[in-house]
């Protein structure tokens, strides 16, 4: 085996157009895992912990660069402003120890169905910037970035080198299933993001599919009927919950059945859009 | 390929250390160093957790290669001389250890959280040792152990 300790982010690109078949190492919260229970055995390990650049980011006009090395700490501790959404996703990843390690780039990299980060990028309405040697720069939404269990749009010689996220205007989410507050892999989870100057919401369901994914009729439903000056209407409350449930397509398995997590989906939109609505209201009414 | 990096305070070096190996395995099984404990190999246990850089971490989930040139402190470096830190101390007076395999995890991140929260809530407490599993005491005593090192340390 390999292992090659890039400084540069073109060193990096280098190597993985070279090897395209080395694995990224950042946190190694996933990565090594699979290596410690011989599941892998790659040809090299490309190790991105010397790439500097990779763990800043940056906050400008309403926008968020968040690099793909930026540890979960540093958004639960530093972006909870712009980034409410992931930084409550993030404080309910693992434990203290694989906050300081794990990443968003990694979690994009591992495309997980159940990775924690998806659900609020999704429901923010991020963009995955990925990046080769040989072809340059890709920005592809996160929509279209999940193309089925653990496999992602990321070519063998691309690097994730940073999620653009749009800084929150207004509240946002996240709620997640499992059975203690740490250390919990979600049975399912689910992220809501208002976007008032849109009159917009966005949505996320985590665990819930093969991919991560929006509930895209549950957005247009609240686009098309949703009072912005107005308590929630409990009807369309309801509504709202059903159609984020019929988005879903999970499976039983050891963390949940399909029916449960398909409850627990309706039942988590209508809590998080009722606290993000609180607050909208609260907000409106300051 | 060889690995050199900081361990309490010490440059130390490895030879013949597979790409793919663990930083907890060089500790234990190169450098001779077997406080950090290996059980789960997967992040869940927390008992091989080290300072990386002053940042606790799993000792399993570090490539071996990612610590080059860097700082690692281990449940060994936590003591000064022969004088054990408030935490170790408070552990042993709580009997906060019964099988003691979870203990030099906990020890290291309770001394994180000490170092940046001296006085801790409980809640605050919780979460910080929620990646540190023990299946011996319950945890009750490991509480008392980590408030009565923040006194200590606090001075009082």
């Amino acid at each position: 085996m390999d292992f090659l300790r890039p400084t540069t982010w073109e060193e990096a690109l280098a190597a993985k157009a070279d090897q395209p078949e080395a694995v990224p190492i950042q946190g190694g919260t996933d990565v090594m895992v699979e290596l410690n229970f011989d599941v892998r055995r790659p040809p090299a390990l490309l190790d991105l912990g010397r790439v500097a650049e990779l763990r800043e980011w940056s906050e400008e006009g309403g926008h968020c660069r968040l690099g793909a090395g930026v540890p979960y700490t540093a958004v639960i501790e530093r972006l909870g402003g712009p980034l409410p959404g992931l930084a409550q996703a993030a404080r309910t990843v693992g434990s203290p120890q694989i906050r300081n390690r794990g990443t968003v780039g990694g979690n994009l990299g591992a495309a997980s169905p159940a990775g924690d980060s998806h659900p609020p990028l999704l429901a923010a309405g991020a963009v995955v910037e990925v990046e080769s040697r040989d072809r340059g720069v890709r920005m592809i939404p996160a929509a279209e970035f999940y193309l089925g269990v653990k496999r992602s749009a990321l070519e063998p010689d691309e690097l994730i080198r940073a999620v653009h996220v749009p800084a929150a205007t207004g509240p946002q989410y996240f709620s997640k299933v499992g059975t203690r507050n740490a250390m919990v892999i979600a049975v399912c989870s689910f992220a809501v993001a208002l976007h008032p100057r849109e009159r917009r919401v966005g949505t996320g369901l985590g665990s819930a599919a093969p991919t991560p994914r929006r509930a895209p009729e549950a957005e247009e439903l609240l686009a098309a009927e949703l009072d912005w000056t107005a308590p929630l209407d409990p009807a369309l409350l309801a509504r709202f919950g059903e159609l984020c449930a019929r988005a879903a397509a999970p499976i039983d398995d050891v963390r949940g059945t399909a029916a449960y997590r398909v409850h627990a989906i309706g039942v988590m939109a209508r809590r998080t859009l009722s606290w993000a609505w609180n607050d909208h209201l609260e907000k409106r009414a300051a | 390929m060889r690995v050199t990096f900081t361990v309490n305070g010490r440059e130390e070096s490895a030879q013949d250390v597979w790409e793919g190996e663990s930083l907890l395995y060089v500790l234990r099984e190169r450098l001779g160093l077997p406080g950090s404990k290996n059980a789960c190999e997967q992040g869940e246990c927390g008992s091989c957790t080290v300072y990386l850089d002053g940042v606790p971490v799993c000792a399993c989930l570090v490539a071996a290669g990612q610590a080059e040139g860097r700082q690692v402190r281990t449940v060994e470096g936590l003591a000064e001389e022969d004088r054990l830190d408030p935490v170790q101390e408070a552990f042993v007076e709580c009997g906060a250890v019964q099988c003691g395999f979870c203990t030099p995890g906990l020890l290291v991140q309770a001394h994180d959280l000490l170092e940046r929260v001296p006085r801790p809530s409980d809640a605050e407490i919780r979460e910080a040792l929620a990646g540190n599993l023990c299946r011996c005491t319950g945890y009750e005593k490991i509480l008392d152990a980590v408030r009565l090192a923040a006194v200590r340390k606090a001075g009082g």
